[in-house]
């Protein structure tokens, strides 16, 4: 990668990084632990791909074959470019890391652990004076440069991972959930200055989290995985909208997972039918409807029927239960100028298109 | 009534360790600098006995400070880079290793001399130099060093300061040197002033392998408490005293701020 290219204002939107390959990677560890079944998986120059999943599906594992920090099993490779870079470890690999303990050097100030891999390379005082008081202004560290670390809240310490991180002009950003230690308002508010910065670096990025409304903002493409396999690939709007399996609809946002069987295109259901959007007859289907896809109607004119059971209150938004639709309660989530009462019948419309048929398993 | 009980268990316990610990040392010392130890300290105060001591011993005194250097240097040298490299490689391998290392902890410092001279001792030249007693105090000092530095490496989560520098291009020596040693510099200070401390007062293991021209201070201390008079070896003790409290003193201190942080 052209080390001039990166001299260009950062402001400006440039394609920065290395399109990255990873090829047939698996990882069983020294205590037979298979962390990672084999992998491939591509990502564009600039792209920020996530990694979503629950915690323990190898996330990680898949973040530190990129990085450098754990070899596949072999047979797998690396290619940063179309050079094949397995064998290389992570220090001349020139990737920037955001570790989920920041690892920070408690012996240096905010501004040495910024400007640390400037000087391993070699770059000038001056040079890296200058380089550093960009990044500091860019995480808006200002004041902070001769602080140590131990003297800093969670979220400059996470800025300043990242600050160190970006500082290399690396071929990849790797972040393992950069947000997951700190609480709920900051973790918000970060979220949406990391997406800013991702868009202005345009950097090729590999984010590991395991929430879903991280990944939907923040990813280019989403890698949905499942106990050590890739559940599905995709865009967040097509994880969202045509989950693969149940497993990807009920880990990305809130699912009705409905199991019926299909009568010439017509779910039958408890309270009534409801149209599929596809002909044929299936003695047993398994069909996923978002909540907010779900609109009350009058009872009597609707084809399906059900009774309010509960009604929650969720802020933005009620999400309001109804039994006696399908076999399970139907969750849905309608705007506050909607007055229902528990107890009440009421009517269901739901858009045949919202509804995703998914693969029955077993 | 437990509370009395308690208090009584304390008052016993800190009597038993004065009487036989604070006492015996206050005797020795005062043996050390009174004129006549059997007619007690009314005889009067003196220096001599210190003075003779210096004079007939300094040679036990300068090689054990030597020989204390000498091991805290390698032990420095070798140890704090095998914990490293023990600590971030991981494995079976390295556990192994760390066994090894640990075992002279256990062996009585006797079996481990007989076993560097059945090994060694026809290496002459070796044998009758300062490096065989050298060798002996390393490997008696070295998993003090190791264990020390690896229990700082896993409360400052070396493992991940490692990582953060190799992903910012540094190669292993130079983490080692910029990231691992700066933050491990407290647990390296306590291993040091152990190895000090223990190299200075080993006397099991030393008195085995040394030759009239090999002696540090322990042994030559056994050799007056032999053959001198009782206020020449108190004197001789006083020195030791002098020498090893200010390490026993820092290494309580350092612990404690260790523990406080
Ligand atoms: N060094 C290791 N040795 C053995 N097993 C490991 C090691 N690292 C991770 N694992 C195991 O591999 C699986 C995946 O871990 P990880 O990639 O960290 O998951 P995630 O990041 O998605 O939470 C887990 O079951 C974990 O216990
Ligand atoms: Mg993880």
């Amino acid at each position: 990668m052209d080390r001039r290219e990166g001299e260009c204002e950062v402001t400006m939107m440039i394609r920065h990084g290395a399109a990255l390959k990873v090829e047939n990677c698996g990882k069983t560890f020294a205590d037979g632990t298979c962390a990672l079944a084999r992998a491939t998986l591509d990502i564009a120059q600039s792209e920020t791909l996530v990694l979503l999943g629950p915690s323990g599906c190898g996330k990680t594992t898949l973040l530190r074959i990129v990085a450098g920090l754990e070899m596949p099993d072999a047979g797998g490779r690396v290619l940063f470019d179309g050079k094949d870079l397995t064998r290389q470890p992570i220090e001349k690999r020139n990737v920037g890391m955001v570790f989920q303990s920041y690892a920070l050097f408690p012996n240096m100030t905010v501004a040495e652990n910024i400007g640390y891999g400037l000087r391993i390379r070699g770059v000038s005082r001056l040079e890296r004076a200058a380089r550093v008081a960009e990044l500091i202004t860019l995480t808006n560290l200002g004041g902070l440069e001769h602080r140590r670390i131990d003297q800093l809240s969670g979220g400059q310490r996470q800025r300043v991972a990242l600050a160190r991180a970006v500082a290399i002009r690396p071929s990849v950003l790797l972040l393992d959930e950069p947000l997951t230690a700190l609480d709920a308002a900051l973790r918000e508010r970060l979220r949406g200055e990391l997406n800013g910065l991702l868009r202005t670096l345009g950097i090729t990025a590999i984010y590991v989290t395991h929430d879903q409304a991280e990944a939907m903002e923040l990813g280019d493409r989403i890698v949905v995985m499942r106990k050590g396999a890739i559940a599905q690939v995709g865009t967040p709007r097509e994880i969202y909208f045509t989950p693969a399996d149940r497993f990807v609809a009920e880990f990305v946002g809130a699912a009705n997972i409905i199991e019926a069987p299909i009568e010439s295109g017509d779910l039958i259901l408890p309270g009534g039918r409801q149209p599929v959007g596809s002909t044929g007859s299936r003695a047993r289907a398994v069909a996923m409807v978002r909540p907010e896809t779900i609109r009350i109607v009058d009872a009597d004119k609707a084809s399906l029927t059900g009774i309010v059971d509960s009604i929650r209150f969720a802020g933005d938004r009620q999400r309001i239960i109804v039994r006696d639709a399908a076999a399970i309660p139907l969750a849905l989530d309608v705007p506050h100028t909607i007055h229902v009462r528990a107890g009440e019948r009421i009517g269901l419309s739901i858009a045949a298109d919202s509804i995703r048929l998914l693969p029955a398993e077993g | 009534m437990r509370d009395r009980i308690i208090f009584a268990l304390q008052l016993l316990f800190t009597l038993i360790v004065a009487a036989f610990l604070a006492v015996p040392a206050a005797l020795s010392i005062a043996a050390g600098v009174t004129v006549n130890y059997f007619r007690g300290i009314q005889s009067g105060v003196t220096l001599q006995w210190v003075a003779q001591v210096l004079d007939l011993y300094a040679g036990t005194i300068m090689a054990s400070i030597a020989i204390a250097l000498g091991t805290l240097l390698v032990t420095l040298v070798v140890g704090v880079p095998a914990a490293y490299a023990l600590y971030v490689r991981g494995g079976r391998l390295a556990r192994l290793v760390e066994e090894i290392i640990t075992l002279p902890v256990a062996i009585p410092g006797l079996a481990l001399a007989l076993g560097l001279l059945l090994s060694y001792g026809g290496f002459g030249n070796f044998r009758r130099s300062w490096l065989f007693i050298l060798a002996g105090h390393v490997i008696f000092t070295m998993p003090f060093m190791v264990r020390s530095v690896m229990a700082i490496f896993a409360s400052i989560d070396v493992k991940s300061l490692d990582e953060g520098a190799a992903s910012l291009g540094a190669a292993p020596w130079r983490r080692f040197v910029d990231v691992i040693v700066p933050n491990a510099a407290p647990g390296i200070l306590a291993g040091s002033l152990m190895v000090v401390t223990l190299s200075l007062g080993e006397f099991n293991l030393t008195w085995m392998l040394h030759t009239p021209l090999t002696k540090t201070l322990p042994v030559g201390l056994a050799d007056s408490y032999a053959s001198m008079r009782l206020e020449v070896a108190s004197a001789y003790t006083l020195i030791f005293f002098v020498m090893i409290i200010p390490l026993l003193v820092a290494m309580q201190w350092i612990g404690e701020r260790g523990s406080a942080k």
